[in-house]
């Protein structure tokens, strides 16, 4: 092990290594394929030694597909790894540690019930006569999280220090057992702002010492401050690989979300209905950590969409509505009647519904038929012992089959064996039976093919003119820009904008959502 | 202070206190005699309590150990009696046959993914079917060896009596505190319990740590045969029943975590001088039913596991390492 106090005089600042210098670990034309799904398509990227090099992309854009690559967890279908020049081959993670590639994973994968000495030096301790030589690892792993500026009891329990702490700690294992690369897969998602600081400090250590960085986040002002390049993926094509002090927040939105800003005019007209009175007010709502807080009033007969990237609090405010996740502050009312709603089952009497982003989790009941699965909140909220008598489920299940148009060859098949669109289109029929006066739907195209998306979009544009409330969250903006009479943007958990009418085009959208105006304040 | 160490503290000031309560009611259970004794009626219970911390330490159980124990003793007994082998010739086969039979039941929980509860209670079906298939009924044993070795004891000041299965126990026991505490093995013990994926991503041989653990606690089981077969100087199909749970008991009160990752092997002995003192107690009263000994065991171990609850889940203060500037 190399002596502490080089540890960061190697290396002669990051930038003028950053510039044309040969890669330390290249991807070229990486395919990944799962079943008929191309995850990646002939993806090029390259981590040059003494960079930061950000990678992006929305959820389903390949990120994660890539890293696993990188790191030896998934073998590519098409394509070569480059490490230092020479071609390689990972078998597993395992081993593309042992080759020099440390990853740290935003749930840090440690022993939180070893010490932090044990879980820097776990299969290499020190040992004479078969005995681990404990006094010499507390003393090296002491001088180790000096050299990361924590100075810490290194005997204590991994899992009694903060997140901050233990990712810190990640980082050095990963470092010291690997030490060409680092890959940071989202490291501050959990982590509050000082302790961003603390972590960027010791990045910004690390890339002067030489190594690689690979950083994932879904916070853009976090990939001005502290990335050099960044990569963008889409739908599992590269975007490009650019120099950060060449780009605007606007331009890497654009590149992520594919929004061309001059064609945002030209698509289907902005929805313009006439608004009921207000049917839902939610006054001051947040949760800390989670949403700050948020004033939104939904009218009948009205869509709200809600943009923002992965990770900027939309799936976290429509989980608050719902009561999923308990708002610790903010009062909600509906039809001018104050309510609490501390449970989904309150929110399910108060004539909400919600259709939560990932379906097969959260959503659907495989193993049910979709009659079952239709019937299943309004036999809830009857209660178990008022059980719908069959014929009635029957006609229930088969008028909203019919009103959605949901494609099953029997009201018994189970639900499973449905198309993505028509799953989806269950769920919207489970609530609608219900007869709500507030749909919370989130992402209600993602993972449903082309032509079935513009059917979810008629029937959304259909259940606000039969007078509904709908919040509807998505990533695809042209569609939210189809269907809704206001939009909200969510930046870094927060409710930025709130856009009508005219302004709310594409490029309003992906302005909002970029931050153009502050962005430079904004840098941490 | 680690927090893994105050459920151990609680089990030793407990200990000590309900000794004290003792000997202020009996006088004489304050001697080298009884402690003698102590250590010599749950050596067997010992060496099996010592595999299982670390079958427990490791996030997994072991329900075979007793029976395990019973077939031990069936086979030295057949061994040496029928078979006219020499004992020490006997031991060695044990130990092998229990060995073997712990590697696979380590390699059935690990590449099989099937839950190691199952795994241990199909390995104490056989175990326990295969000692009553050797012989039915009790065989006695009759050896020099054996005679010579229940009659060697170190006379301890006070007259007490440290025999020589007593002495197997303690030495297991500074064994395994060694292996828990001082080797990568251990280290790997308690990494498995802690987040098998973790370690597995930090490179802990999870295969062969696995194995090893259900190798360790069946030949120690095989150990706490030979130490029963002594005790009692015969070979018994039903002996040693329920010997698991009493061990499970044992560790559990000896402040390890059940889900695995916190624990000490110096709390299993405590664990199971617990249990020894409340039947030496029962003896020396003499008017209370032995089944005392498991309802004061089952308030116990309702006790330590409310204990730990409390310390583990209750929401331990993080240290900050970085104050606000």
């Amino acid at each position: 092990m190399q002596s502490k106090a080089e540890l960061w005089q190697a290396g002669n600042g990051g930038q003028d290594m950053a510039d044309g210098e040969t890669p330390v670990l290249e991807a070229r034309g990486i395919t990944k394929i799962f079943g008929q799904h191309r995850a990646l398509d002939g993806v090029d990227f390259a981590v040059r030694p003494g960079e930061v090099h950000a990678l992006l992309g929305e959820n389903g854009a390949g990120k994660s597909t890539l890293i696993k690559i990188l790191t030896g967890a998934y073998q590519p279908d098409g394509g070569e790894i480059v490490l230092e020049g020479a071609p390689i081959r990972f078998t597993d993670p395992l081993n593309a540690q042992g080759a020099g590639i440390g990853t740290v994973y935003q749930e840090v994968n440690l022993l939180p019930n070893r010490s932090v000495a044990e879980n820097l030096f776990l299969g290499r301790q020190p040992t004479r006569f078969g005995l681990v030589q404990r006094k010499a690892i507390v003393t090296e792993a002491t001088a180790l999280m000096a050299a990361y500026g924590l100075d810490i009891d290194v005997r204590a329990e991994l899992g009694s220090f903060s997140v901050a702490v233990q990712q810190i700690v990640a980082i050095a294992r990963a470092v010291e057992l690997s030490g060409k690369v680092l890959v940071l897969d989202e490291p501050t998602a959990s982590l509050d702002r000082n302790e961003v600081e603390k972590l960027f400090e010791v990045v910004a250590k690390l890339k002067a010492r030489g190594l690689g960085i690979i950083f994932i986040t879904h916070f853009l002002d976090q990939v001005f401050a502290l990335a050099d390049r960044v990569t963008i993926l889409r739908n599992g094509q590269l975007i490009g690989t650019r120099d950060l002090r060449e780009l605007t927040a606007t331009e890497v939105v654009r590149m992520m979300l594919g929004k061309d800003l001059a064609y945002g005019h030209s698509t289907l007209p902005v929805a313009e209905a006439a608004k009921g009175p207000v049917k839902v007010t939610f006054t001051g709502l947040g949760r800390a950590g989670r949403v700050a807080p948020f004033t939104l009033s939904l009218h009948e007969g009205e869509v709200v969409g809600v943009a923002g990237l992965l990770g900027s609090g939309r799936t976290e405010m429509a989980r608050l509505m719902f009561g999923v996740d308990t708002a610790d502050e903010g009062e909600i009312m509906v039809s001018g009647k104050p309510l609490k709603i501390r449970n989904p089952a309150q929110a399910v009497m108060a004539g909400f519904g919600f259709c939560p982003e990932d379906r097969k989790l959260d959503g659907i009941f495989g193993e049910l038929s979709v009659r079952e699965n239709i019937i299943i909140a309004l036999q809830a909220k009857l209660g178990w012992f008022r059980a719908l008598h069959r014929d009635e489920q029957d006609e229930i299940a088969g008028r909203y089959a019919d009103d959605l148009d949901i494609r099953a060859a029997s009201h018994d098949m189970p639900v499973k064996l449905l198309s993505g669109g028509n799953q989806q289109k269950v769920i919207l029929a489970r609530w609608l039976a219900n007869d709500p006066t507030f749909l919370i739907l989130d992402e209600p195209t993602r993972g449903i093919d082309v032509g079935a998306h513009a059917e979810i979009v008629r029937t959304i544009n259909r259940l606000r003119e039969e007078g509904l409330a709908l919040l509807v969250i998505s990533s695809e903006l042209d569609e939210v820009v189809a269907y809704s009479n206001r939009v909200v943007v969510m930046r870094d958990r927060q409710m930025v904008a709130e856009l009508h009418g005219a302004d709310i085009t594409p490029a309003v959208i992906v302005a909002a959502i970029a931050d153009n105006t502050g962005s430079a304040e904004a840098r941490i | 202070m680690n927090r893994a160490l105050r459920p151990l503290l609680a089990t030793t000031a407990i200990f000590l206190l309900a000794y004290i309560a003792a000997v202020l009611q009996y006088p004489s259970m304050l001697s080298t005699r009884v402690l003698g004794n102590f250590l010599t009626d749950n050596a067997f219970l010992g060496i099996a309590a010592v595999g299982m911390t670390f079958v427990i330490l490791s996030g997994g159980i072991d329900l075979s150990v007793g029976a395990v124990i019973g077939f031990s003793t069936v086979l030295i007994a057949t061994l040496i009696m029928w078979a006219g082998l020499h004992p020490l010739l006997a031991f060695a086969i044990t130990l092998v046959i229990s060995a073997a039979f712990g590697a696979v039941m380590g390699a059935a929980i690990h590449y099989l993914k099937v839950p190691s509860f199952i795994v241990t209670l199909a390995g104490m079906f056989l175990a326990r079917g295969g000692a009553s298939v050797l012989s039915p009924d009790s065989i006695g044993i009759k050896h020099d060896l054996y005679t010579n070795i229940s009659r060697s004891y170190i006379l301890l000041p006070g007259g007490g009596r440290l025999t020589v299965i007593a002495m197997i126990m303690l030495a297991v026991f500074v064994l395994g505190i060694i292996l828990a505490h001082r080797t990568r093995f251990g280290s790997y013990v308690y990494a498995l319990g802690g987040n098998e994926t973790s370690a597995a991503l930090m490179g802990v041989p999870v295969a062969r740590t696995t194995i090893l653990v259900y190798t360790l606690s069946s030949t120690l089981a095989g150990i706490a045969g030979i130490v029963f077969s002594l005790y009692t100087s015969a070979g018994y199909s039903l002996s040693a029943l329920g010997v698991e749970l009493d061990a499970i008991a044992a560790v559990v009160i000896g402040g390890t975590l059940l889900t695995g990752g916190y624990g000490f092997v110096a709390g299993t002995f405590i664990g199971v001088m617990l249990q020894g003192l409340v039947q030496t107690y029962i003896v020396f009263d003499g008017t209370l039913s032995s089944w005392w000994t498991k309802i004061v065991i089952g308030g116990l171990l309702f006790l330590f596991i409310l204990l730990q609850r409390l310390v583990f889940s209750a929401s331990s203060p993080r240290k900050k390492a970085f104050r606000k500037s």
